[in-house]
């Protein structure tokens, strides 16, 4: 399961590398998309590894810790991780479409005022 | 258990919900803003001196023990930090008030600036990993707001490049943290630090220790990751650019200093001549791209980079002094460049415009602000008694008695050049005679000179009173490196294994 996963985060990386390359905007942003989603599973696989796991709650009554409990650290830092880029991806979603039309183009190449001597 | 440390963290969070409520009135939520940066600037030097007197100071957030919860550290890094964040957030908020348009202020400007305040001393204060991150972001967002407020093409062109290369560098951190959980199973900086020098040592924590080199230096601007910063840096209100110039750079080296001193220190010896060349490089890429432009906030934004390599030098030379030198150096590089943004801010909004060629006559008709210009870019340039002599000399001392000769060689011959874009501006904006009308042009009022007037005497005073502030650096220096010290604070004196072990 481990070994799938990491294929199917390298594909992400992968896909988002492309598509960010490239020069438009919306592209852009999907590939920002892609890579956080990868990186969301990147953060699954660590810990222990993908294992099948008790849930990690102590026992009130008995006060005992389950000994096969799943790591419940990773999912702490996933679900952290997934808000944060929700707002960012919120965000540059308006910036974009306020940018396209102060621009009135998608292509990156155009966006070079800034740069410009 | 320092539980005060909250306090910084608090006020400006509950002062941010406070000013959105009465946005609209802008006096009360100006008066709002003022009160919070006025109690942080007070609690961080306060924090200052307790720290120097009595040493780190650690809280533990719901009590939790240490390396399971979440702990707040200040050491003497973060209080110089958290100071300097205060004073360079009340003068451009004094800046603010006359210079940022009311359509701007209605529009969540204070709220912005106090979230950003909360990001940043959030950021220097954590002692764990992934809030490092979560404040990294916290400040992003509201930088994000700041640089896009307004909404002028320019900003929305320069906000996508700025947010796009931000989130790329986040993403890394983010991968960083995740990869190092794996490997040490752990993210309290105390607990890694401890773990990372007892654990069986592959390659991978080299390659973990890469992702975090590119995050930071992404967000410090180093090259060749430094693409984002001149183009964006001068596109917001001169407050913000000020802001954004003079401080927000420096938390991606503050973060490089945090984690390569306290986590990574068997990776930095590895790395230490990678960042030494990064450092060379980024210091003459950044000098030599303020030559060719022809703009005094764009002039100054690529002097930014420049002084970035002198920071991450401090780094490179992979020491206590070395990095005593390059606390130094940054908080001499956090005032001055506020101030430069400031006065050539003034310059420009006073002439309604940023290119040298329309400008001129400045020093004519305001003899006080081409003052504070000279003292201003001496300082930076590194000419004595100015706070930058002390700063640049701490660094090429320790070069020479590494034997760098060709980093020191590198440093020295950037200060020239740092020079001669400064007499640039003074010859342009200052010294030459105005080629256009200027019979309408406003006066500079008390309230523009003043913050940059408080940045320059802070600079003079840091010149002159060098010893003590180097002496703290130092200080803070042997904190960051000192590991063993640093597990004794934050988890007890047996250490964070002994508390993990009988947990388990």
């Amino acid at each position: 399961m481990t070994f799938v996963l990491s294929l199917v985060v390298g594909t992400l990386f992968a896909g988002a590398a492309y598509l960010m390359l490239r020069r438009s905007v919306v592209k852009l942003i999907l590939g920002m998309a892609l890579l956080s989603h990868g990186t969301n599973l990147l953060l699954f696989l660590m810990g222990d590894g993908v294992v099948k796991g008790m849930p990690p709650f102590v026992d009130e009554a008995t006060g005992v810790t389950p000994t096969a409990a799943a790591d419940p650290l990773n999912q702490a830092l996933i679900l952290t991780a997934i808000v944060i880029n929700f707002g960012f991806t919120a965000f540059i979603l308006a910036l974009a479409y306020r940018a396209n039309q102060a621009v009135g183009s998608d292509d990156l190449d155009d966006m070079v005022e800034t740069d410009r001597l | 258990m320092a539980n005060h440390l909250f306090f910084p963290l608090l006020v400006p969070l509950v002062s941010a919900v406070l000013a959105t409520l009465v946005s609209q009135r802008r006096v009360i939520a100006r008066s709002i803003a003022l009160a919070a940066v006025l109690f942080n600037l007070g609690y961080s030097i306060w924090l200052l001196l307790a720290v120097g007197a009595t040493g780190r100071m650690v809280t533990q957030a719901d009590d939790f023990a240490a390396p399971f919860g979440i702990s707040l550290v200040a050491d003497g890094l973060s209080a110089i930090m958290l100071a300097l964040t205060s004073v360079m957030m009340l003068v451009t908020m004094l800046y603010s008030f006359s210079t940022v348009s009311p359509y701007r202020e209605r529009y969540y400007y204070y709220p912005l600036l106090l979230l950003l305040l909360f990001g940043c001393g959030g950021a220097f204060l954590t002692g764990d990993l992934f809030n490092l991150y979560v404040w990294f972001e916290v400040l992003l967002v509201a930088s994000f707001g700041l640089i896009t407020l307004g909404g002028e093409r320019g900003q929305l062109e320069g906000g996508l490049k700025y947010v796009v290369l931000n989130l790329l560098g986040s993403t890394s951190f983010l991968v960083g943290a995740g990869l190092l959980y794996g490997v040490a199973g752990t993210l309290n900086m105390a607990h890694l630090s401890e773990r990372l020098g007892t654990l069986e040592h592959s390659g991978i924590v080299t390659a973990v220790a890469g992702f975090f080199l590119f995050a930071y230096s992404s967000k410090a601007g180093l090259a060749p990751l430094f693409f984002w910063l001149p183009a964006s840096y001068h596109t917001p209100s001169i407050a913000v650019t000020a802001l954004f110039g003079g401080l927000l750079s420096k938390v991606g080296i503050y973060a490089l200093y945090r984690v390569f001193g306290t986590v990574f220190q068997r990776e930095l010896a590895w790395l230490a001549p990678l960042i030494l060349l990064v450092a060379g490089v980024t210091m003459v890429v950044g000098v030599i791209g303020a030559m060719a432009q022809v703009n005094v906030r764009r002039i100054l934004a690529f002097h930014i980079v420049s002084q970035m390599g002198y920071m991450a030098m401090g780094l490179g030379l992979a020491g206590t002094v070395g990095l005593a030198a390059g606390i130094l150096f940054m908080a001499h590089n956090i005032v001055v460049k506020t101030a430069l943004f400031l006065i050539g801010g003034t310059a420009e909004h006073l002439s309604g415009t940023g290119e040298l060629k329309q400008m001129g006559g400045m020093a004519r008709r305001e003899p006080i602000l081409a003052g504070l210009w000279l003292l201003a870019s001496f300082s930076l340039a590194g000419l004595p008694p100015l706070s930058g002599f002390f700063g640049k000399l701490g660094l090429i001392q320790v070069g020479l008695e590494q034997g760098q000769w060709l980093m020191v060689g590198v440093a020295a011959a950037v200060s020239l050049f740092t020079l001669f874009s400064m007499l640039k501006i003074w010859n342009e904006v200052f010294w030459k005679k105005a080629y256009v009308d200027q019979t309408g042009m406003p006066r500079a009022s008390a309230l523009l000179l003043a913050p940059s007037a408080l940045l320059v005497a802070l600079s003079i005073a840091i010149g002159f009173g060098a010893s003590p502030v180097l002496n703290y650096s130092r200080y803070s220096a042997e904190q960051v490196f000192n590991t063993q010290r640093l597990v004794q604070d934050v988890c007890g004196s047996a250490g964070c294994e002994a508390v993990t072990s009988t947990a388990n």
